[in-house]
């Protein structure tokens, strides 16, 4: 049973990269949103992870001061933080869509900073336990890892997401409209696509993905101000392997470092942190559009 | 008035004999510098209470001493030594301060305290867990109040190991205070028998620990040592939870566990955790005095950190008054000649390498039946007593340890 490679027995290997898969899917969510936001509207949305703990934290208001539980907050928390989306793109990023990258870049990154540190003083920093929906409850025997019941089942709603909002986008006619807003903008206004209208709901989708995310993270780990700023560098990493704005390329990607991420955890686990950032300027070298980015 | 010996009077003549220092105020105001993590991981054990505390005791010398003004700026480090350093040399460059109080991230405080030595300024850490702080890396210019890694791990690790626990696995936050802190467990539980028999580290504000949990699983050690901190030991517990480690027989062994995390995690999740701390609130009737004030202020409970901040602030103020001046080492020795009675301790000293040494506590987590309301969290098991708390002088590397 001990298939001990390295030293290290089969079973821990198995359990690692099953983490791996598990942050993977986080990665693949924030990073798809990221993706399409970046994909139509070309901005580099730096208040993602601010949009992610604050999925996570309305989840857990919620459930204080209301008694909503999980599952309505999974479909009530995206809707809510998207729609919040919404708003800030009408108001705050069209008026510099005009501009240069870097105005949305340092827009959304003034909001992000704006929004955690309201949380933290509101709440502190020490982190919040929004407790695991009692049908979630328990583990699973795997035979090689005691797998908890709540992260397979966030393996599978965010895989879930990821292929339903990766339809929309390649199957339905809404998505054909994005991808050519994509493409055109110009052109797609002269058919008479109201593409001021399109840009809105795709960044509050992209929103809503990232606090759905949010409301996912929020059992797992505790619920604090600071926990989107620190996954949102590793996703930002993620989406420039897969290639900006690639949509499958952000979902493969995200799940492909997850796994990278927890086999070095195995092998060599200081350089956990940095592994994605080596494969990052690897990939730069040698394909400076992504995995899956067009030529430019 | 606080009662007057005739030692202020004798240090303030030795001085004045040896003609060392100018028996005065500089610039006619004392300043203080607050350094802290204001708004990342550990900014709810030190943070913006820690300042509030701060003022308290300047409140309590009515904001002057002999007519000089209390002044107080105060700066977020961000857990970077590069921020810390820079402040810290723009303080004492521009605005003149004397003495610099917070003082977080072990990383930061190393830092802070060799331009403190290069400047001849006053540094009261209280919130550092390094013991490498009055170890190798003391200077004449600081003072280490509340706790250290060898007095923490000393308590928890010796009681848990005396009660059978012997294989250890330690998990580390990967920088100055981890690393000390993970020395020093090991230290500790091969003295007393017991054997470290895995490590791993993981980066500083971690959210995700399932893969470090799993290796302490495998490594079959009956209890997992967290040497880390604030949102790092919340996530760490919780993820142990959820892995089922302690349903398996496991125990977890939190070596830096403050108020602050208990209240966060909640007594469900915590009970029975065993832990040292330097002060509770609830420890006697001058302390709940105390956190009663601190609360009406801040509407939390103050941590250990937040009362060692008072605490040491007090007895600088004090000192500053007794001696007559805010130069450095005059301070240092006039504090270093009064024993530290107040909310926070009975008879604590501060030795030659700059370490606060009085009696710490083990303490237990208290069960949701034992607990009567929100911040009623610990039981005090028994008081660790301050020699044997900390580590004794015939060990230390400190420089200004004459061992001879």
């Amino acid at each position: 049973m001990n298939l001990a490679l390295f030293d290290i027995p089969a079973a821990v290997l198995l359990g690692q990269l099953m983490l791996g898969l598990i942050n993977g899917a986080f990665y693949a969510l924030l990073s798809l949103g990221l993706a399409i936001i970046f994909g139509l509207l070309k901005v580099i949305n730096f208040a993602h992870g601010a949009q992610y703990m604050l999925g996570a934290f309305l989840a857990l208001l919620l459930f204080r001061h209301f008694g909503i539980d999980y599952w309505t907050a999974l479909l009530l928390v995206p809707i809510l933080v998207g729609l919040f989306g919404c708003a800030l793109e009408r108001f705050l990023l069209r008026p510099v869509a005009g501009e240069s990258h870097l105005y949305s870049l340092l827009l959304t990154f003034g909001l992000a900073l704006i929004i955690q540190g309201t949380f933290t003083n509101l709440y502190g920093s020490s982190g919040n336990a929004y407790p695991i929906p009692a049908a979630l409850r328990g583990a699973l025997s795997l035979g090689f890892m005691h797998l908890p019941t709540y992260r397979a089942w966030v393996i599978v709603a965010a895989l879930t997401v990821c292929l339903a909002a990766w339809l929309i986008i390649e199957k339905t006619r809404l998505g054909a409209y994005l991808r050519a807003g994509t493409e055109n903008p110009q052109l797609m206004q002269a058919f008479g696509i109201n593409i001021p209208f399109l840009v809105t709901v795709t960044y509050g989708f992209g929103v809503a993905l990232a606090a759905f995310a949010g409301v996912l993270a929020a059992p797992l780990y505790s619920v604090s101000p600071g926990m989107g700023a620190n996954l949102l560098i590793v996703v930002f990493a993620v989406v420039v392997i897969g290639g900006m704005g690639s949509i499958v390329g952000a979902v493969i990607t995200g799940l492909a470092m997850g796994l990278i991420e927890g086999l070095t955890k195995v092998f060599y686990p200081q350089a956990a942190t940095t592994v994605i950032f080596l494969v990052m300027v690897l990939v730069l070298l040698v394909k400076p559009n992504g995995l899956f980015g067009k030529e430019a | 008035m606080r009662k007057t010996t005739i030692k202020p009077l004798i240090a303030t003549l030795a001085m004045i004999a040896a003609g060392s220092a100018s028996a005065e105020i500089s610039d006619k105001e004392i300043r203080i510098g607050y350094l802290a993590d204001m708004s990342g991981a550990y900014r709810d054990l030190g943070g913006p209470g820690g300042l509030e505390a701060l003022n308290m005791a300047i409140e309590d010398f009515g904001g002057q001493i002999d007519g000089a003004k209390i002044v107080v700026v105060s700066a977020d480090d961000r857990n970077s030594p590069d921020v810390g350093a820079n402040t810290t040399r723009e303080w004492i460059d521009r605005r003149n301060v004397d003495m610099v109080a917070g003082l977080v991230s072990s990383a930061v405080t190393i830092a802070v305290t060799r331009i403190l030595e290069e400047n001849d300024k006053l540094g009261l850490v209280s919130i550092s867990a390094s013991s490498a702080i009055t170890n190798e890396y003391c200077t004449p210019n600081h003072i280490h109040w509340v706790y250290d890694t060898y007095a923490m791990s000393n308590g928890t690790a010796k009681a848990i190991v005396r009660e059978g626990g012997e294989t250890w696995f330690i998990l580390a936050a990967d920088y100055a205070f981890g690393h000390a802190m993970e020395a020093d467990v090991e230290r500790t539980v091969k003295a007393e028998g017991g054997k470290v028999v895995g490590k791993a580290r993981h980066p500083l504000a971690s959210s995700d620990f399932s893969s470090y949990i799993l290796q302490a699983q495998a490594s079959g050690a009956q209890v997992i040592g967290l040497a880390n901190a604030a949102s790092d030991t919340v996530n760490a517990i919780t993820t142990a939870k959820q892995f089922g480690l302690v349903d398996s027989g496991q125990s977890l062994a939190g070596l830096m566990v403050f108020i602050n995390d208990v209240h966060a995690l909640g007594l469900e999740a915590t009970q029975g955790l065993q832990l040292t701390t330097g002060w509770y609130w609830d420890q006697n009737e001058e302390s709940r005095a105390w956190a009663q004030r601190f609360h009406e202020r801040t509407k939390r409970m103050p941590t250990m950190v937040q009362a060692g901040i008072y605490s040491s602030t007090r007895h600088y103020l004090q000192a500053v008054k007794d001696v007559g001046s805010d130069d450095a080492q005059a301070v240092r020795k006039q504090m270093m000649a009064t024993p530290v009675n107040d909310m926070f301790t009975k008879n604590g000293r501060i030795r030659e390498d700059g370490r606060m040494v009085y009696d710490m506590y083990l303490a237990q987590v208290k069960t949701p039946a034992e607990s009567t309301g929100e911040w009623d969290l610990y039981k005090i098991a028994r008081t660790i007593p301050a020699q044997l708390a900390f580590r004794p002088l015939s060990e230390s590397k400190c420089k200004l340890v004459n061992k001879s």
